[in-house]
């Protein structure tokens, strides 16, 4: 074990050197670009037993994964915005393979307009391919959750690819202590691949193969793995702790929730202000908690309604949108909140396209859960930092 | 918890200033995290950029950017013209300034508490290239007391090393030394 300070990048790298995967291909994109530039120099240099695999676009990033993950090595990919677009095809026949890739989802917004600044517009359009999405609070937890990740994408119960989102320049190109893990032990919680099937030519098989009665058991099948990894995360974040004595959560964390009237919910980079906009709060009196939401896809609704049962009000921050719906995450906890009883949900889209998510913006969203909870009206979505001066007249 | 703004211009390190001040106050025995701003459509040379450092002696969560620092480093005078560098310092809080000139003679309004180094002179005097990063560690070690100038010493000898780290670290203590005398 040491400590040293680095960029979040680095430390995706160092965390993938520890899981020794075999291939690794990526097409760079910011700001995904200095992980697997650090990968690629880890490999050219002898420090990672890998094949890097440079392609022309992420379309051929996801396909060379693809095929090195059918024949039965751990293997590797990362992108942002919209690179991750583009491997959306390969990525749906990724998960109906049930191939264990993992790959990094350095969360950017998606143009237009373009920018390459951060949200979580990119992720959300891989929302329902079947990658089981796990979001990320800070650099440490990325570390952490990229060994978590292959474990449970490679149990024999799951079988699906897995994508660690992680905010993209707030996470990644920020220097922070990092604990780094010894191999050995990296080694004993995470052992060699064991695929249940793999492409060989000495007992041919086909992936991909065609089907029409089948395809309503197969997206069943995956949405069954999907259910099973609500319990195996637990498990294996637990077992992570026992090991590297570090916690982040299993599908969701809790903050102050036990005495909260009012709840924020949340995933990703947010979570560290908002714990201090709580801090702050607290001390003038607002009960106010979080629910951070680690587990995207499989969806913890069961989790977060119980962490808030004794809330009057939930408001839930959304870093992207569904244009013609709202906030995907809002949608998601009011779904999972119907026909049960559970506190009335304030949707809040805030922090697109980089706008900086403050503990003003957190009080903002407190203030405004406070007043919907007095006047019992509940907007559709509350706007938090809203520029009118930018609409078109 | 302090918190360091750093304006510079793309090109002129000011993210590895961040990064190394991150890695000395760690040094020190702090948490840190350091971490730049590249708007306006990234990394452009010569545009201005802004670096953040925060330095706590606990573990530091909040995620967005600085808007009350203690302290502003600003390497290029050419910038206080553009950017209104002194935005949201805090009360008590200090500027530190890349240049030659005294403070009195850059422009800045009354009351704001402005020191200078010639922080690319002694560079190019150590370095024998106008890369400041080091140089102004030093200073700021100096004038600041946040730093001990071992801290920094050992974050230059964290992220170079042989002859470059020799004379990053001598022009650090070159600056160092300077800010002391005439502080």
């Amino acid at each position: 074990m040491s400590v040293s300070v680095m960029e979040g990048s680095m430390a995706v790298a160092e965390a993938i050197k520890v899981c020794r995967p075999k291939v690794i291909s990526a097409f760079p994109i910011s700001p995904q670009t200095h992980i697997v530039e650090e990968l690629s120099k880890m490999v050219a240099d002898g420090q990672l037993d890998a094949k890097y695999i440079r392609v022309d676009s992420e379309f051929s990033a996801a396909s060379a994964v693809y095929g090195s993950s059918a024949t039965g090595v751990r293997s590797y990919t990362a992108s942002s915005s919209q690179g991750l677009l583009l491997m959306i095809e390969v990525l749906y026949a990724m998960a109906g393979t049930r191939l264990p890739v993992v790959l990094t989802g350095v969360n950017r917004t998606v143009s237009a307009p373009i920018t390459i600044q951060p949200d979580h517009q990119d992720t959300m359009a891989l929302r329902d391919t079947g990658v089981i999405q796990l979001h990320v609070e800070n650099s440490q937890e990325a570390y952490a959750t990229h060994i978590q990740a292959f474990k449970l994408a490679e149990d024999h119960d799951i079988l699906l690819p897995v994508m660690v989102c992680m905010d993209g320049w707030i996470l990644t190109h920020s220097y922070e202590p990092i604990k780094l893990e010894d191999q050995k032990l990296v080694d004993s919680f995470l052992p060699n691949f064991v695929p249940k099937y793999r492409l060989d030519p000495k007992n041919p098989l086909t992936y991909g193969a065609y089907a029409d009665e089948q395809v309503q058991e197969f997206r069943l099948m995956q949405h069954f793995a999907m259910e099973r990894a609500k319990s195996k995360i637990e498990v294996i974040a637990n077992d992570y702790q026992k090991i590297f004595d570090q916690y982040y959560g299993g599908l969701i964390d809790e903050y102050k929730c036990d005495d909260a009237e009012v709840v924020l919910v949340a995933m990703g980079s947010v979570i560290g202000t908002f714990k201090d906009a709580v801090d702050t709060l607290r001390t003038e009196g607002v009960k106010v908690g979080i629910v951070k939401v680690r587990s995207y896809r499989p969806f913890p609704g069961e989790k977060i309604a119980q962490a808030v049962k004794n809330a009057r009000v939930v408001a839930v921050m959304d870093k992207s949108m569904s244009v013609g719906q709202g906030g995907p995450l809002a949608t998601d906890v009011k779904s999972a909140f119907a026909n049960k009883e559970a506190p009335p949900v304030l949707s809040c889209i805030a922090g697109m396209g980089g706008r900086d998510v403050t503990i003003e913006t957190v009080r903002k969203m407190v203030t405004k859960a406070q007043l919907a909870l007095k006047t019992g009206k509940i907007p559709d979505i509350e706007y938090t930092d809203f520029r009118p001066e930018y609409l078109e007249d | 918890m302090k918190e360091i703004r750093i304006h510079g211009r793309g090109g002129q390190g000011s993210v590895v200033t961040a990064e190394l001040l991150g890695i000395a106050a760690y040094e020190g025995g702090k948490y840190s995290q350091a971490f730049p701003y590249l708007g306006g459509g990234g990394e452009r040379r010569g545009a201005p950029v802004q670096s953040f450092v925060r330095i706590s002696d606990n573990p530091i969560r909040i995620r967005c950017k600085i808007y009350n620092p203690d302290y502003v480093i600003v390497k290029d005078t050419t910038l206080i013209e553009l950017v209104d560098v002194a935005q949201g310092l805090k009360q008590g809080g200090l500027i530190i300034v890349n240049s030659e000139k005294s403070a009195a003679d850059l422009g800045f309004p009354k009351g704001l508490n402005v020191k200078t180094v010639p922080a690319k002179k002694i560079a190019l005097e150590t370095l024998g290239l106008p890369i400041m990063n080091t140089a102004i560690m030093g200073a700021f070690a100096a004038i600041t007391g946040e730093f001990s100038i071992q801290s920094i010493i050992d974050a230059v000898a964290q992220k170079f090393s042989g002859e470059l780290a020799e004379k990053n670290v001598f022009a650090a203590q070159t600056a160092y030394e300077y800010a002391l005398a005439n502080n």
